[in-house]
């Protein structure tokens, strides 16, 4: 009798959905993914639901409201191993910029009537809440890691990830340095590598989507990006956008200003 | 034609036009010709067909940190200097599939025919070509060998060129590397503005030469060229004091100069300059797995001895900071390898010193440790 397959879940919290579609985006893989695993609840691709507990649960988004806590628990009680996927996932997301704002006079601009609103002042990773077994990072994820994740569960060995920075990725694929040929700000040297360095390669600056590179020099990158702003605060907001409650986005991001101003 | 011998060491002037024919001479006898092109505002090496492909009047500014291109400082095609491209790409490729492994009765591998390409370098500066000749004692020695490299470097058919413009982060003449090509070449490119003074190196060269038009370079023209070297070697961007390397890296004291805590500060540790150096050889070895774990593959890439990864084995990383990748990387450089393969890993292209972002200049910080360690 052939062994009972891995169930996996996958679900959504605050998010745009695009993580999510980049498991969609598979296709090639598609096939070969639900032959090797069971996937039982995942309403983005499917309504029928089979009942957990679940063997890998995927959590896309961020936690906005008191409802998603009392659900990402239940998610932990019912999950085996809970892997936080994307960057609203393992870092709050774009939607965390209001953890620097006034959540309140957001929904008061944007809603009729805010008062219908439960939400929370801050947007939070799942690890704030609960403990999270593997984080992918990236905004959205790369497709391949995520598969090349699952495989590692499946297979019991560490998964192959990158753990250096987007400018390894970046000069592997014959990419122009945007920083040192065009004064574009890039946080390249800084960033998590997994992107397959897209946007340098296509002539724009990396602006962090796939969070921080724990080893990377801020207190050097960002006095040589200040040094050069288009705009004052420029390096500040570069670093305040899809990872800013990334610990060490933030921190950056407040001396960056202090830099900026000496 | 002009009735003239012309064997190996000969110079002889040719023809732009003429140049053209012969970049076609080496793709009818099945070379890839592959050289300078202007791309997203740098220059990059990739296929070309003719000049006209090649980065016209185009000069290059560089400094830490800082490359900008120059545009209409003349009409030829050689005036600039190389940006972070490098050669090592056609015979050390930045990803290379080592093999593949299918579950059937057993485990089986995936035999995969790939032709090895042979390549036509067009335009190898004499920093370039020591850089190759440094890889070449590293990928091809007598004990053994990597196939990927010596195949590809068999193949190689190489056109050097002479520097005319060095760029403000060279130092070709500290390192004995150029302006004027040194090493081992097929034919030899000295750019005037409306001739090539092409020297044969090698007896494919001559024979390639042969079918073209070409003339005996007249004492004037010859004249040109040689105040033009000479010139070049008085505008090197920098000089590196070589006298006392490789013990200036390698003395134990050394290592524990405050200069070393001083750079780790500004080191992002990205590992650009070793990626854009043209000797760096550090790779790593990945296998990935498919999701029924039924067909494996390794994968060779570049590494970095900047990726904290690089230097982790079991139980603990033996460079845990960036200050001991940097010193790491610099001793190695321009100091144990000396032991390791006859010379220094460098070459005094500069491209480290343009290419890291946070503006390091690797010749400043030698001189700045020699001034500590003497005082």
């Amino acid at each position: 009798m052939a062994a009972k397959k891995p169930t996996v879940a996958v679900y959504k919290f605050s998010s745009c959905d695009g993580c999510q579609l980049s498991l969609l985006n598979l296709e090639d893989e598609l096939l070969d993914l639900a032959g090797a695993v069971d996937i039982a609840y995942f309403l983005e691709a499917s309504r029928a639901v089979k009942p957990g507990p679940y063997d890998i649960a995927l959590v896309e988004g961020s936690v906005t409201t008191p409802h998603e806590i009392e659900r990402i628990r239940e998610i932990r009680e019912d999950a085996r191993f809970v892997i936080a996927l994307g960057t609203c996932a393992t870092s709050g997301g774009i939607q965390a910029l209001r953890n620097f704002a006034d959540a309140e006079e957001y929904a008061r601009a944007v809603y009729d009537h805010p008062e219908y609103l439960e939400y929370l002042n801050t947007a939070t990773p799942i690890s704030e809440t609960i403990k999270v077994d593997l984080e992918i990072w990236g905004c959205p994820v790369n497709k391949h890691l995520v598969l090349e994740c699952i495989a590692a569960l499946l297979q019991n060995r560490k998964p192959n990830l990158p753990q250096y920075s987007v400018c390894l990725e970046c000069k592997r694929r014959g990419a122009v340095c945007v920083l040192v040929a065009h004064g574009t700000p890039c946080l390249g040297p800084v960033t998590q590598a997994g992107c397959g360095a897209i946007c340098p390669a296509n002539g724009r600056g990396c602006y962090g989507c796939f969070g921080p590179w724990p080893q990377g020099n801020f207190d050097s990158l960002v006095p040589t990006l200040t040094a050069t702003e288009r705009f004052p605060g420029e390096t500040h907001l570069l670093l305040r956008n899809f990872n800013a409650h990334a610990p060490a986005f933030r921190k950056a991001a407040e001396a960056a200003l202090t830099v900026g101003k000496k | 034609m002009l009735d003239i011998t012309i064997s190996r060491g000969t110079t002889v002037a040719l023809s732009k036009a003429e140049f053209d024919l012969l970049l076609a001479d080496l793709r009818e006898n099945g070379y890839q010709t592959v050289g300078p092109r202007v791309q997203d505002e740098s220059i990059v090496y990739a296929d070309i067909q003719t000049l006209a492909d090649l980065p016209r009047g185009v000069q290059t500014e560089q400094e830490a940190g800082h490359f900008r291109l120059m545009r209409g400082a003349s009409n030829n095609y050689f005036d600039f200097i190389p940006a972070a491209d490098s050669w090592k790409k056609f015979l050390f490729p930045p990803r290379v599939d080592l093999l593949t492994v299918r579950k059937g009765k057993g485990w089986e591998y995936v035999e995969t025919e790939t032709a090895t390409p042979r390549y036509a370098l067009v335009g190898v500066r004499g920093c370039e070509l020591a850089a190759i000749e440094i890889q070449d004692k590293i990928f091809i020695r007598p004990d053994f060998y990597d196939p990927t490299y010596r195949l590809r470097r068999e193949g190689l058919f190489i056109i050097a060129v002479n520097c005319l413009h060095p760029a403000g982060t060279c130092f070709c003449t500290s390192m004995g590397t150029g302006p004027k090509v040194q090493g081992s070449y097929d034919l030899c490119l000295t750019e005037l503005d409306d001739v090539f003074l092409v020297e044969i190196g090698s007896e494919l060269g001559r024979s390639l030469l042969s079918k073209r038009k070409y003339d005996l370079p007249s004492a004037f023209v010859q004249n040109i060229a040689n105040q033009r070297l000479a010139r070049a070697v008085q505008e090197m961007g920098r000089s590196l004091d070589t006298r006392d390397l490789p013990g200036l890296l390698t003395e134990p004291e050394n290592l524990e100069a405050a200069r070393w805590d001083e750079v780790a500060k500004r080191c992002l540790s990205c590992g650009n300059c070793t990626q854009v150096c043209p000797t760096c050889f550090c790779w790593d070895a990945t296998d990935s797995v498919n999701l029924s774990a039924t067909q494996a593959s390794r994968t060779r890439v570049w590494d970095s001895c900047f990726n904290p990864a690089y230097s982790y084995v079991f139980g603990g990383n033996t460079r845990p900071t960036i200050r001991a990748r940097y010193r790491q990387w610099l001793t190695h450089k321009f100091g144990a390898w000396k032991e390791q393969f006859g010379t220094l890993g460098c070459t005094g292209c500069g491209r480290c010193i343009t290419w890291c972002p946070a503006k390091i200049d690797h010749v400043a910080e030698i001189a700045a440790l020699r001034e500590e360690v003497n005082s």
